[in-house]
Protein backbone atom coordinates (compact mmCIF):
# COMPACT_ATOMS: atom_id res chain seq x y z
CA UNK A 1 0.00 0.00 0.00
CA UNK A 2 1.17 3.60 -0.71
CA UNK A 3 3.11 4.91 2.31
CA UNK A 4 1.48 8.29 2.01
CA UNK A 5 -1.94 6.71 2.24
CA UNK A 6 -0.84 4.72 5.27
CA UNK A 7 0.66 7.78 6.89
CA UNK A 8 -2.42 9.86 6.24
CA UNK A 9 -4.60 7.08 7.60
CA UNK A 10 -2.48 7.01 10.75
CA UNK A 11 -2.80 10.78 11.04
CA UNK A 12 -6.57 10.48 10.77
CA UNK A 13 -6.59 7.78 13.43
CA UNK A 14 -4.64 10.07 15.74
CA UNK A 15 -7.04 12.90 15.06
CA UNK A 16 -9.91 10.69 16.12
CA UNK A 17 -8.19 9.75 19.37
CA UNK A 18 -10.28 11.15 22.23
CA UNK A 19 -8.28 14.07 23.52
CA UNK A 20 -8.73 17.73 24.26
CA UNK A 21 -10.31 19.48 21.33
CA UNK A 22 -12.40 22.40 20.22
CA UNK A 23 -12.47 25.65 22.09
CA UNK A 24 -10.52 24.37 25.04
CA UNK A 25 -7.02 25.68 25.47
CA UNK A 26 -4.32 23.15 24.70
CA UNK A 27 -1.22 23.60 26.83
CA UNK A 28 1.79 21.54 25.85
CA UNK A 29 4.23 23.33 28.10
CA UNK A 30 6.43 24.12 25.11
CA UNK A 31 5.08 27.57 24.32
CA UNK A 32 2.22 29.03 22.32
CA UNK A 33 3.58 28.00 18.91
CA UNK A 34 3.45 24.33 19.82
CA UNK A 35 0.16 24.86 21.63
CA UNK A 36 -1.25 26.15 18.36
CA UNK A 37 0.19 23.20 16.42
CA UNK A 38 -1.30 20.75 18.89
CA UNK A 39 -4.62 22.55 19.07
CA UNK A 40 -5.09 22.09 15.34
CA UNK A 41 -3.81 18.52 15.34
CA UNK A 42 -6.29 17.51 18.04
CA UNK A 43 -9.32 19.28 16.57
CA UNK A 44 -11.19 17.20 14.00
CA UNK A 45 -13.52 20.12 13.29
CA UNK A 46 -10.43 21.93 11.97
CA UNK A 47 -8.59 19.10 10.29
CA UNK A 48 -11.45 17.27 8.56
CA UNK A 49 -12.49 20.13 6.27
CA UNK A 50 -8.83 20.87 5.55
CA UNK A 51 -8.22 17.25 4.52
CA UNK A 52 -11.36 17.25 2.35
CA UNK A 53 -10.39 20.50 0.66
CA UNK A 54 -6.86 19.22 0.12
CA UNK A 55 -8.15 16.02 -1.47
CA UNK A 56 -10.34 18.11 -3.75
CA UNK A 57 -7.51 20.49 -4.67
CA UNK A 58 -5.27 17.52 -5.43
CA UNK A 59 -7.89 16.07 -7.78
CA UNK A 60 -8.14 19.42 -9.57
CA UNK A 61 -4.42 19.69 -10.21
CA UNK A 62 -1.21 21.49 -9.23
CA UNK A 63 -2.50 25.02 -9.87
CA UNK A 64 -5.40 24.63 -7.47
CA UNK A 65 -3.19 22.94 -4.90
CA UNK A 66 -0.55 25.66 -4.98
CA UNK A 67 -3.15 28.40 -4.79
CA UNK A 68 -4.94 26.94 -1.80
CA UNK A 69 -1.67 26.07 -0.06
CA UNK A 70 -1.01 29.78 0.17
CA UNK A 71 -4.54 31.05 0.73
CA UNK A 72 -5.73 28.65 3.43
CA UNK A 73 -3.09 29.23 6.15
CA UNK A 74 -3.13 32.97 5.49
CA UNK A 75 -6.92 33.06 5.80
CA UNK A 76 -6.67 31.05 9.02
CA UNK A 77 -4.38 33.65 10.55
CA UNK A 78 -6.47 36.51 9.20
CA UNK A 79 -9.68 35.09 10.63
CA UNK A 80 -8.08 34.53 14.01
CA UNK A 81 -6.51 37.98 14.15
CA UNK A 82 -9.81 39.55 13.15
CA UNK A 83 -11.56 37.98 16.12
CA UNK A 84 -8.66 38.75 18.45
CA UNK A 85 -8.38 42.38 17.35
CA UNK A 86 -12.08 43.19 17.42
CA UNK A 87 -12.82 41.26 20.58
CA UNK A 88 -15.98 39.87 19.02
CA UNK A 89 -17.45 37.00 21.00
CA UNK A 90 -19.54 34.98 18.54
CA UNK A 91 -22.52 33.02 19.77
CA UNK A 92 -21.37 29.55 20.93
CA UNK A 93 -23.71 27.85 18.48
CA UNK A 94 -22.01 29.48 15.48
CA UNK A 95 -18.84 27.39 15.66
CA UNK A 96 -20.50 23.96 15.31
CA UNK A 97 -22.96 25.39 12.79
CA UNK A 98 -20.09 26.70 10.68
CA UNK A 99 -18.31 23.35 10.99
CA UNK A 100 -21.42 21.56 9.77
CA UNK A 101 -21.80 23.86 6.77
CA UNK A 102 -18.11 23.61 5.91
CA UNK A 103 -18.12 19.82 6.06
CA UNK A 104 -21.29 19.66 3.99
CA UNK A 105 -20.04 22.11 1.38
CA UNK A 106 -16.50 20.83 1.03
CA UNK A 107 -17.71 17.23 1.20
CA UNK A 108 -20.13 17.81 -1.68
CA UNK A 109 -17.39 19.54 -3.64
CA UNK A 110 -15.08 16.56 -3.20
CA UNK A 111 -17.79 13.99 -3.86
CA UNK A 112 -18.92 15.67 -7.07
CA UNK A 113 -15.36 16.56 -8.12
CA UNK A 114 -16.95 19.63 -9.67
CA UNK A 115 -14.35 21.61 -11.58
CA UNK A 116 -14.25 25.00 -9.93
CA UNK A 117 -11.74 27.51 -11.30
CA UNK A 118 -8.78 28.17 -9.02
CA UNK A 119 -10.04 31.59 -7.94
CA UNK A 120 -13.34 30.07 -6.82
CA UNK A 121 -11.46 27.40 -4.89
CA UNK A 122 -9.47 30.17 -3.28
CA UNK A 123 -12.72 31.75 -2.11
CA UNK A 124 -13.78 28.46 -0.56
CA UNK A 125 -10.41 28.22 1.19
CA UNK A 126 -10.76 31.81 2.34
CA UNK A 127 -14.16 31.08 3.88
CA UNK A 128 -12.87 27.92 5.55
CA UNK A 129 -9.75 29.62 6.90
CA UNK A 130 -11.51 32.71 8.21
CA UNK A 131 -14.33 30.76 9.89
CA UNK A 132 -12.14 28.14 11.53
CA UNK A 133 -9.37 30.59 12.36
CA UNK A 134 -11.90 32.82 14.05
CA UNK A 135 -13.36 29.92 16.02
CA UNK A 136 -9.88 28.82 17.11
CA UNK A 137 -8.99 32.34 18.18
CA UNK A 138 -11.94 32.31 20.57
CA UNK A 139 -10.61 29.10 22.04
CA UNK A 140 -7.04 30.28 22.55
CA UNK A 141 -7.91 33.81 23.65
CA UNK A 142 -7.11 32.96 27.26
CA UNK A 143 -3.54 32.03 26.37
CA UNK A 144 -2.51 35.66 25.97
CA UNK A 145 -0.48 34.97 22.82
CA UNK A 146 -3.12 34.48 20.20
CA UNK A 147 -0.92 35.51 17.29
CA UNK A 148 1.74 32.92 18.04
CA UNK A 149 -0.93 30.26 18.59
CA UNK A 150 -2.41 31.14 15.22
CA UNK A 151 1.01 30.88 13.63
CA UNK A 152 1.35 27.37 15.00
CA UNK A 153 -2.11 26.48 13.72
CA UNK A 154 -1.33 27.93 10.29
CA UNK A 155 1.83 25.84 10.17
CA UNK A 156 -0.23 22.73 10.94
CA UNK A 157 -2.79 23.72 8.31
CA UNK A 158 -0.07 24.17 5.72
CA UNK A 159 1.55 20.85 6.54
CA UNK A 160 -1.64 18.81 6.68
CA UNK A 161 -2.96 20.39 3.48
CA UNK A 162 0.28 19.65 1.65
CA UNK A 163 0.34 16.05 2.86
CA UNK A 164 -3.31 15.40 2.04
CA UNK A 165 -3.12 17.03 -1.39
CA UNK A 166 -0.05 14.94 -2.18
CA UNK A 167 -2.24 11.84 -1.76
CA UNK A 168 -4.75 12.75 -4.46
CA UNK A 169 -2.57 14.87 -6.76
CA UNK A 170 -0.86 11.92 -8.46
CA UNK A 171 -3.92 9.68 -8.55
CA UNK A 172 -4.56 8.11 -11.92
CA UNK A 173 -6.35 4.88 -11.10
CA UNK A 174 -10.10 5.07 -11.36
CA UNK A 175 -10.89 3.26 -8.14
CA UNK A 176 -8.54 5.47 -6.11
CA UNK A 177 -10.19 8.62 -7.42
CA UNK A 178 -13.55 7.05 -6.62
CA UNK A 179 -12.36 6.28 -3.08
CA UNK A 180 -11.38 9.93 -2.60
CA UNK A 181 -14.77 11.07 -3.86
CA UNK A 182 -16.61 8.55 -1.68
CA UNK A 183 -14.79 9.98 1.34
CA UNK A 184 -16.19 13.37 0.34
CA UNK A 185 -19.72 12.03 0.31
CA UNK A 186 -19.24 10.58 3.77
CA UNK A 187 -17.91 13.89 5.08
CA UNK A 188 -20.93 15.63 3.60
CA UNK A 189 -23.11 13.11 5.45
CA UNK A 190 -21.25 13.94 8.68
CA UNK A 191 -21.86 17.64 8.08
CA UNK A 192 -25.56 17.04 7.53
CA UNK A 193 -25.88 15.02 10.75
CA UNK A 194 -23.96 17.68 12.64
CA UNK A 195 -26.30 20.34 11.24
CA UNK A 196 -29.27 18.39 12.54
CA UNK A 197 -27.61 18.08 15.89
CA UNK A 198 -26.97 21.84 16.06
CA UNK A 199 -30.61 22.55 15.21
CA UNK A 200 -31.80 20.15 17.88
CA UNK A 201 -29.42 20.94 20.70
CA UNK A 202 -28.18 24.41 19.77
CA UNK A 203 -25.28 25.74 21.79
CA UNK A 204 -25.12 22.55 23.85
CA UNK A 205 -23.46 20.77 20.91
CA UNK A 206 -19.83 20.00 21.81
CA UNK B 1 18.30 10.95 -6.45
CA UNK B 2 18.01 8.26 -3.82
CA UNK B 3 15.63 9.19 -0.99
CA UNK B 4 17.15 9.52 2.45
CA UNK B 5 16.94 6.49 4.75
CA UNK B 6 14.44 8.30 6.98
CA UNK B 7 12.14 9.03 4.07
CA UNK B 8 12.54 5.54 2.72
CA UNK B 9 11.70 3.82 5.94
CA UNK B 10 8.93 5.74 7.61
CA UNK B 11 8.01 8.68 5.46
CA UNK B 12 7.20 12.27 6.37
CA UNK B 13 3.52 11.79 7.26
CA UNK B 14 4.32 9.09 9.78
CA UNK B 15 7.09 11.22 11.30
CA UNK B 16 4.64 14.07 11.72
CA UNK B 17 2.12 11.81 13.38
CA UNK B 18 4.77 10.39 15.72
CA UNK B 19 5.84 13.90 16.75
CA UNK B 20 2.28 14.74 17.61
CA UNK B 21 1.94 11.54 19.59
CA UNK B 22 5.10 12.20 21.56
CA UNK B 23 4.06 15.69 22.61
CA UNK B 24 3.31 15.95 26.33
CA UNK B 25 -0.28 15.22 27.11
CA UNK B 26 -2.27 18.44 27.02
CA UNK B 27 -2.98 19.94 30.41
CA UNK B 28 -6.62 20.76 30.59
CA UNK B 29 -8.52 22.67 33.22
CA UNK B 30 -11.80 21.33 31.92
CA UNK B 31 -12.91 17.76 31.89
CA UNK B 32 -14.46 17.33 28.47
CA UNK B 33 -16.91 14.57 28.89
CA UNK B 34 -18.31 12.53 26.09
CA UNK B 35 -15.50 12.72 23.51
CA UNK B 36 -14.30 9.13 23.71
CA UNK B 37 -17.87 8.03 24.15
CA UNK B 38 -18.86 10.13 21.12
CA UNK B 39 -16.82 8.40 18.42
CA UNK B 40 -17.15 4.88 19.83
CA UNK B 41 -20.86 5.38 20.39
CA UNK B 42 -21.20 6.61 16.84
CA UNK B 43 -19.43 3.55 15.50
CA UNK B 44 -21.55 1.22 17.60
CA UNK B 45 -24.89 2.79 16.70
CA UNK B 46 -25.28 1.34 13.18
CA UNK B 47 -24.19 -1.97 14.65
CA UNK B 48 -26.91 -1.81 17.27
CA UNK B 49 -29.42 -3.84 15.32
CA UNK B 50 -29.24 -6.71 12.88
CA UNK B 51 -31.99 -5.12 10.81
CA UNK B 52 -29.61 -2.26 10.07
CA UNK B 53 -26.55 -4.45 9.57
CA UNK B 54 -28.10 -6.83 7.04
CA UNK B 55 -29.48 -3.96 4.97
CA UNK B 56 -26.17 -2.11 4.80
CA UNK B 57 -24.21 -5.23 3.93
CA UNK B 58 -26.84 -6.10 1.32
CA UNK B 59 -26.32 -2.71 -0.34
CA UNK B 60 -22.63 -3.49 -0.73
CA UNK B 61 -23.27 -7.00 -2.05
CA UNK B 62 -25.85 -5.83 -4.56
CA UNK B 63 -23.54 -3.05 -5.71
CA UNK B 64 -20.78 -5.60 -6.28
CA UNK B 65 -23.18 -7.79 -8.27
CA UNK B 66 -24.18 -4.84 -10.44
CA UNK B 67 -20.60 -3.73 -11.03
CA UNK B 68 -19.58 -0.25 -12.12
CA UNK B 69 -20.81 2.34 -11.38
CA UNK B 70 -23.28 0.87 -8.87
CA UNK B 71 -20.43 -0.70 -6.88
CA UNK B 72 -19.50 2.76 -5.61
CA UNK B 73 -22.68 4.71 -6.37
CA UNK B 74 -24.85 2.67 -4.00
CA UNK B 75 -22.44 2.95 -1.02
CA UNK B 76 -22.42 6.69 -1.67
CA UNK B 77 -26.20 7.00 -2.00
CA UNK B 78 -27.11 5.10 1.16
CA UNK B 79 -24.98 7.06 3.70
CA UNK B 80 -25.79 10.39 2.12
CA UNK B 81 -29.56 9.84 2.09
CA UNK B 82 -29.26 8.17 5.47
CA UNK B 83 -27.76 11.41 6.75
CA UNK B 84 -30.75 13.26 5.31
CA UNK B 85 -33.00 10.90 7.24
CA UNK B 86 -30.88 11.38 10.34
CA UNK B 87 -31.19 15.12 9.91
CA UNK B 88 -34.97 14.84 9.66
CA UNK B 89 -35.05 12.66 12.77
CA UNK B 90 -32.87 15.09 14.69
CA UNK B 91 -34.99 18.13 13.86
CA UNK B 92 -38.08 16.27 15.02
CA UNK B 93 -39.86 15.66 11.74
CA UNK B 94 -42.26 12.72 11.86
CA UNK B 95 -41.77 9.93 9.33
CA UNK B 96 -44.33 7.16 9.79
CA UNK B 97 -43.75 3.49 9.15
CA UNK B 98 -40.05 3.55 9.94
CA UNK B 99 -39.77 0.08 11.45
CA UNK B 100 -41.75 -1.50 8.62
CA UNK B 101 -39.64 0.29 6.02
CA UNK B 102 -36.44 -0.86 7.71
CA UNK B 103 -37.68 -4.46 7.77
CA UNK B 104 -38.77 -4.16 4.13
CA UNK B 105 -35.26 -3.00 3.22
CA UNK B 106 -33.94 -6.40 4.30
CA UNK B 107 -36.66 -8.16 2.32
CA UNK B 108 -36.22 -6.11 -0.86
CA UNK B 109 -32.43 -5.95 -0.87
CA UNK B 110 -32.21 -9.64 -0.01
CA UNK B 111 -34.52 -10.40 -2.91
CA UNK B 112 -32.43 -8.26 -5.22
CA UNK B 113 -29.31 -10.18 -4.22
CA UNK B 114 -31.00 -13.58 -4.65
CA UNK B 115 -32.38 -12.71 -8.08
CA UNK B 116 -29.26 -10.77 -9.11
CA UNK B 117 -31.64 -8.04 -10.16
CA UNK B 118 -30.15 -5.71 -12.75
CA UNK B 119 -32.22 -2.55 -12.97
CA UNK B 120 -30.75 0.64 -14.45
CA UNK B 121 -28.62 2.65 -12.03
CA UNK B 122 -31.44 4.95 -11.01
CA UNK B 123 -33.63 1.89 -10.46
CA UNK B 124 -31.13 0.59 -7.93
CA UNK B 125 -30.24 3.92 -6.36
CA UNK B 126 -33.86 4.93 -5.74
CA UNK B 127 -34.87 2.07 -3.42
CA UNK B 128 -31.44 2.15 -1.76
CA UNK B 129 -31.87 5.85 -1.09
CA UNK B 130 -35.41 5.39 0.12
CA UNK B 131 -34.39 2.69 2.57
CA UNK B 132 -31.41 4.79 3.63
CA UNK B 133 -33.79 7.61 4.47
CA UNK B 134 -35.74 5.45 6.90
CA UNK B 135 -32.63 3.88 8.42
CA UNK B 136 -31.19 7.33 8.99
CA UNK B 137 -34.43 8.64 10.40
CA UNK B 138 -34.56 5.79 12.93
CA UNK B 139 -31.02 6.57 14.05
CA UNK B 140 -31.52 10.32 14.12
CA UNK B 141 -34.69 10.19 16.15
CA UNK B 142 -33.00 8.21 18.91
CA UNK B 143 -29.63 9.96 19.02
CA UNK B 144 -28.76 10.74 22.63
CA UNK B 145 -27.68 14.16 23.90
CA UNK B 146 -24.39 14.64 25.68
CA UNK B 147 -22.28 13.15 22.91
CA UNK B 148 -19.55 14.90 21.00
CA UNK B 149 -21.67 15.54 17.94
CA UNK B 150 -18.90 15.67 15.33
CA UNK B 151 -17.06 12.56 16.51
CA UNK B 152 -20.35 10.70 16.96
CA UNK B 153 -21.49 11.59 13.43
CA UNK B 154 -18.09 10.63 12.05
CA UNK B 155 -18.14 7.25 13.79
CA UNK B 156 -21.69 6.70 12.65
CA UNK B 157 -20.99 7.39 8.98
CA UNK B 158 -17.69 5.50 9.02
CA UNK B 159 -19.32 2.41 10.49
CA UNK B 160 -22.05 2.57 7.85
CA UNK B 161 -19.50 2.95 5.09
CA UNK B 162 -17.43 0.07 6.41
CA UNK B 163 -20.50 -2.17 6.47
CA UNK B 164 -21.05 -1.31 2.82
CA UNK B 165 -17.39 -2.02 2.12
CA UNK B 166 -17.79 -5.39 3.85
CA UNK B 167 -20.72 -6.14 1.59
CA UNK B 168 -18.73 -5.11 -1.48
CA UNK B 169 -15.82 -7.30 -0.39
CA UNK B 170 -18.17 -10.25 0.07
CA UNK B 171 -19.81 -9.48 -3.26
CA UNK B 172 -16.52 -9.61 -5.14
CA UNK B 173 -16.80 -13.42 -5.20
CA UNK B 174 -19.42 -12.78 -7.84
CA UNK B 175 -16.79 -13.27 -10.50
CA UNK B 176 -16.81 -17.02 -9.86
CA UNK B 177 -19.67 -19.43 -10.41
CA UNK B 178 -19.47 -20.80 -6.89
CA UNK B 179 -19.37 -17.21 -5.68
CA UNK B 180 -22.61 -16.36 -7.43
CA UNK B 181 -24.30 -19.33 -5.77
CA UNK B 182 -22.84 -18.36 -2.39
CA UNK B 183 -24.11 -14.82 -2.78
CA UNK B 184 -27.58 -16.10 -3.54
CA UNK B 185 -27.44 -18.13 -0.35
CA UNK B 186 -26.40 -15.01 1.54
CA UNK B 187 -29.28 -13.18 -0.13
CA UNK B 188 -31.68 -15.83 1.10
CA UNK B 189 -30.35 -15.28 4.60
CA UNK B 190 -30.84 -11.51 4.29
CA UNK B 191 -34.31 -12.02 2.90
CA UNK B 192 -35.17 -14.39 5.74
CA UNK B 193 -33.89 -11.93 8.31
CA UNK B 194 -35.93 -9.16 6.71
CA UNK B 195 -39.06 -11.30 6.88
CA UNK B 196 -38.47 -12.00 10.56
CA UNK B 197 -38.11 -8.29 11.29
CA UNK B 198 -41.14 -7.50 9.12
CA UNK B 199 -43.22 -9.98 11.06
CA UNK B 200 -42.05 -8.40 14.29
CA UNK B 201 -42.83 -4.91 13.01
CA UNK B 202 -46.39 -5.64 11.88
CA UNK B 203 -47.33 -8.13 14.59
Amino acid sequence: MNRRVVGLGAACALLLAPQVAEAHLVVTGMGPLYDGITHFALSPEDSLPVIALAFYAGLQGPLHTRTLLGVLPAAWIAGGLLIAATGIAPQPVLAPAATAMLLLGVGILLASNFGLPSWACALVALALGVLRGGADAVGVAMSGSTAIDLLGMAASVFTLFALAASVTLPLKRFWMIVAARVSGSWLAAVGLLLAGWVIRYGARVQ
Amino acid sequence: MRPSPLRRTIGAPVVLVALCALLPAAADAHIVEGEAVGFVSGVMHPLSGWDHIIAMVAVGIWGAQLGRPAIWALPVTFPLIMAVGGFLGLIGLKLPGGEIAIALSGVCLGTAVVLEARPPLWGAAFPVGLFGLFHGYAHGAELPPGENALLYSLGFVLATGLLHATGVAIGLVHRWRWGRMALRAVGVGILGGGLVFLFGAVA
